[in-house]
């Protein structure tokens, strides 16, 4: 329902004009799932966001109303915490993009002579989904503990201040976001640049174009879909993550994110209102920023 | 079993505008019931099943069990003793978790998959207050009269019908004895600027706002302070917490901050400092500050949805012999609400029962406050002023 913005008028003129009964009835199932498990949570979730406390009510108490002002005041209250969760999706985009092209690229344009090696390498992309987010979370967190062997190297090398930390900081955050998403930018760009007619490159030589010229000139072009692709599924779920930013894995206090503000005010202090007015804010942004960055980059297709 | 009238559905097929009116319905009825957080009337308590099923299902926390390696003996003495197996779960490793996962279910008088749970005092006092809990039935508590007379009553209960005490502990400050020989005293001590960026405070409001506030002069037990006072002590921790005097907030996790070094002083339960001074040699002081220490407490209540009722009544009976409380305070290293005395206690090692921490003196005692009972306005309007500095801007 979201990327029906993206549709295209050439792909409803190819659509089928004549009525199906059994196309409907294929659609039913899918349809009553987004219905129960879509529609109506997301109905629930913006009138939760209006509600108002039930007068002289308990904790957790809330009834229907148009509270819209619960908008401004998470806005006002929690502007700083919106800014630095997308300010750490964008960063761990980027960075993501930036590992995982080369890798993608080497795995599915260089390593097509060694049909061994590239699955080799693809197992290696995808093994940590066998671990789950949380342990491999928690193991970075030991990795780069004050204690550890890498910051007392780096501490021993004079790389580091004898009293700086790792963990805690908005670097350790945007890192561990990094890390947990590289999968979901380096598959879709490997599956991308793996059908990259390479004969396109060779055309590109011949017509004295330099490596880097015919990169951007040709293989970027040609591979945005999977750049697309990479960048949605991997910034729609850094900047709506809890794990990382938390104080009990890598973040500290000054690093909270959107995600962990929802979850204490859903959990702790019980204020459904202001944690589905955040949900909902959170989704509104995603959308708008996926809209003109999909429009821009000219991938409309794409979805 | 009545049959349907097989004419009446001839004479009404089912169109496809019934059906999606039908789905319309439904879909709208769930939105409704996934929309309701309005209060509704108290849910009546479940009828009691315990003659006819010998069982009881105990959420608790896992550090509250006495065990000797893979046995429990305590448990095993119970069920031989009664008959009544008991399924231990430590589903209640925190409070806030715990309610969100059962408060639908308590709301509407249904089981939520135990008998009796162990909640902190303050969890409890909302569960009695919104009518979650069952009374329980004081003449089969036999032994309460074995329990300290500060624990025999407490402000959200009064007389102790819904709720019982079954853990306590002091909260004070802990520091690393290599790195600060010296000790500390006070709270005050943690803001010095030497320990910048090495302390710990854990994320328990009562734990470390209790202190603060005591540290100020407050008395955290009477009615006597409001939000000035609570304002005055987030502030506080909010200007430590900014200038970097405090590393971390933590919840149970703060106790390894403090084993491998990354916080050398911090707010802390003694239970929890002289767990990690048994798993990694005796490195860590406690003390309860000069201007007072915290009390917590943890109760068992009975959740209004357990068909076992007298089980866990006779299970709670059976920890408060105290013979048996003896042996798990010394095993657990928590405060029993049982007042132990001799001969029972002599039953102990001289270095455990000579412990203060574990078997307090009526002095001990006194040099700590429990934090009162919040209203349900202050719960909500505190709760959400804390939560400010766990979830403050860099």
């Amino acid at each position: 329902m979201a990327f029906s913005a993206f549709a295209t008028g050439t792909a409803q003129e190819q659509a089928p004009r004549r009525k199906s009964k059994i196309a409907l009835l294929l659609l039913l199932p899918g349809i009553l799932y987004l219905m129960l498990f879509f529609l109506v949570p997301l109905v629930s979730l913006v009138i939760t966001s209006f509600q108002a406390p039930v007068p002289y009510g308990d904790i957790g108490e809330f009834q229907t109303a148009f509270k819209w002002q619960n908008y401004v005041d998470v806005v006002n209250t929690y502007g700083e915490h919106i800014l630095r969760s997308f300010g750490y999706a964008i960063l761990a985009t980027i960075f993501a993009l930036l590992f995982s092209y080369p890798l993608a690229y080497f795995i599915g344009v260089k390593a097509r002579r060694w049909p061994l090696l590239q699955n080799l390498m693809l197992v290696l992309v995808i093994a940590p989904f066998f671990i789950s987010f949380l342990l491999r979370t928690l193991a970075w967190k030991s990795i780069l503990s004050d204690e550890s062997f890498v910051i007392s190297g780096l501490k021993a090398l004079s790389l580091m201040a004898p009293d700086a930390h790792f963990t805690g900081t908005a670097a350790a955050v945007v890192f561990g976001l990094t890390y947990n998403f590289i999968p979901f930018m380096t598959l879709p760009l490997y599956s991308n640049l793996q059908q990259l007619d390479t004969r396109l490159l060779e055309a590109g030589s011949d017509l004295y174009s330099t490596p880097s010229k015919t990169f951007f000139k040709v293989t970027v072009p040609l591979s945005m879909t999977g750049i697309v692709s990479g960048v949605l599924l991997t910034f729609i779920p850094a900047a709506g993550d809890y794990i990382n930013a938390s104080r009990d894995f890598l973040g500290g206090t000054g690093t909270a994110m959107i995600g962990n503000v929802i979850e204490s005010n859903f959990l702790v202090t019980l204020n459904y209102p202001v944690a589905a007015a955040l949900s909902i804010i959170l989704m509104a942004v995603i959308l708008v920023m996926v809209t003109v960055y999909v429009k821009r980059s000219g991938t409309e297709d794409l979805l | 079993m009545n049959e349907l009238p097989m004419s009446s559905m001839s004479t009404h097929p089912l169109s496809r505008r019934t059906m999606l009116q039908g789905a319309g319905v439904g879909a709208s009825a769930l939105l409704l019931a996934a929309c309701s957080s309005a209060p509704s009337a108290a849910p009546t308590a479940a009828v009691d099943r315990s003659e006819k099923q010998k069982s009881l299902r105990f959420d608790s926390r896992d550090t509250y069990r006495n065990t000797t390696g893979e046995d429990y003996p305590l448990l095993e003495k119970f069920t031989e003793a009664s008959g009544i197996s008991v399924t231990y779960s430590s589903a209640v490793s925190d409070d806030n978790v715990y309610y969100s996962k059962v408060k639908n279910q308590l709301k509407m008088g249904q089981d939520i998959g135990a008998d009796a749970s162990v909640l902190s005092d303050w969890m409890a006092a909302r569960w009695i207050r919104l009518g979650y809990v069952q009374e329980i039935e004081r003449k089969r508590i036999t032994n309460f009269e074995n329990i300290r007379l500060q624990f025999q009553d407490a402000s959200y209960d009064p007389g102790r019908r819904a709720s019982l005490p079954w853990r306590s502990g002091f909260t004070g400050v802990a520091w690393n004895k290599e790195e600060l020989p010296e000790g500390l005293t006070s709270v005050s001590d943690l803001w010095d600027p030497s320990l910048s960026g090495k302390v710990g405070v854990m994320s328990a409001m009562r734990d470390t706002l209790g202190l603060i506030m005591l540290d100020a002069g407050v008395d955290i037990e009477g009615k006597d302070w409001g939000d000035a006072e609570f304002s005055n002590a987030v502030n506080t921790l909010r200007t430590q917490v900014s200038s970097g005097q405090v590393r971390s907030i933590k919840g149970n996790q703060y106790k390894e901050d403090l084993k491998s070094g990354k916080t050398i002083a911090a707010i802390a339960r003694v239970g929890d400092v002289m767990q990690i001074n048994a798993e990694a040699g005796d490195k860590w002081g406690f003390a309860i500050p000069e201007k007072g220490g915290v009390l917590w407490s943890d109760v068992v209540v009975i959740p209004i949805g357990s068909t076992h009722r007298s089980n866990a009544e006779d299970f709670i009976n059976f920890y408060y012999d105290r013979s048996n409380a003896v042996k798990v305070a010394a095993a657990t290293s928590f405060i029993s609400p049982v007042d132990v005395r001799q001969p029972e206690i002599g039953t102990i090692p001289q270095e455990l029962s000579r412990n203060l921490m574990i078997f307090p003196s009526e002095a001990t005692f006194a040099t700590t406050k429990t934090f009162r009972t919040l209203s349900q306005g202050e719960e909500q309007r505190y709760g959400a002023q804390y939560q400010t500095v766990l979830l403050a801007g860099a």
